[in-house]
């Protein structure tokens, strides 16, 4: 059932943002910026909790899941740290995605060379 | 129906139907990519006996790796050919989004080539999420006390 709602959620996901660059000429750079801040908010307002008991990795492989990882680890920073959680705790609820993200990232570009240009 | 009834009749239903076929690739590759993270979900749970939680790092990592990886391999170049937002939308597409012009930029240099390009477009990613996050900071933090 999990890979069921994977397949389905994640595919949904996908599907809008391509709807959304096909009809409205976003670029793909909008619209990761766009499912980052919509995932924050939808976090935040614990809507996300939904889609990702639904969902499973459907919901937290896309970068929406990027997004309500923030907004979970901001406020769970804000319920034990107070004030100071609210620079410290996005960041650190996604510290691990950021890091590899920068690491291997570096690495990558660094061993390889791109190829066929089209 | 005459020839230009026609033409026009061609020209509204092309483009829509391209818009159908892009967008059910998206959602066959972009739904499949995401079962990827599953398995690797529940193999880090089962094998590594990974809380629920540590999943939840562990396969982004995972997920970014892969996606780096295949990027590099020039692969991932390949099925975004097909599958658009199938391949931007889950984290491997950000992992490509750094890739991607850190390796064609590295020419100028490693540092302001490879390293500065990086973040083309994981930069205003990482601007506008981390700001969101903290004005939710802000907001539950003035607010959220009082639900």
């Amino acid at each position: 059932m999990a890979y069921l709602g994977s397949f389905i959620v994640g595919g949904i996901l996908c599907a809008i943002a391509q709807i959304l660059i096909d009809k409205t000429k976003l670029t793909p750079a909008r619209i990761l910026v766009l499912y980052v801040v919509v995932g924050t908010v939808l976090g935040a307002l614990g809507l996300y909790d939904i889609i990702e008991r639904v969902g499973h990795a459907g919901a937290t492989v896309p970068l929406m899941g990027f997004g309500n990882t923030l907004a979970k680890g901001v406020m769970k920073a804000v319920n034990e740290k107070g004030f100071i959680g609210i620079f410290t705790g996005g960041i650190t609820a996604a510290a691990g995605g950021i890091t590899a993200s920068i690491l291997f990232g570096f690495l990558v570009a660094l061993i390889f060379t791109p190829k066929d240009k089209y | 129906m005459t020839n230009k009834e026609y033409i026009d009749y061609v020209n509204k239903k092309t483009p829509n139907s391209k818009i159908l076929k892009n967008t059910v690739l998206a959602f066959i590759i972009g739904g499949l990519i995401c079962c990827v993270g599953q398995a690797f979900s529940d193999f880090y749970r089962i094998m590594f006996n990974l809380s629920a939680e540590d999943a939840k790092t562990a396969v982004p990592i995972t997920m970014v790796f892969l996606g780096a990886l295949f990027t590099g391999l020039n692969l991932y170049n390949k099925l975004a050919r097909y599958a658009g937002a199938g391949t931007i939308v889950p984290i491997t597409g950000f992992a490509n989004s750094i890739v991607s012009p850190a390796m064609e930029f590295k020419r100028e240099g490693l540092v302001l080539g490879l390293g500065a390009k990086m973040f083309t477009v994981a930069g205003p990613v990482l601007v506008y999420g981390i700001t969101a996050s903290v004005i939710v900071g802000l907001i539950y933090y003035f607010i959220g006390g009082m639900m």
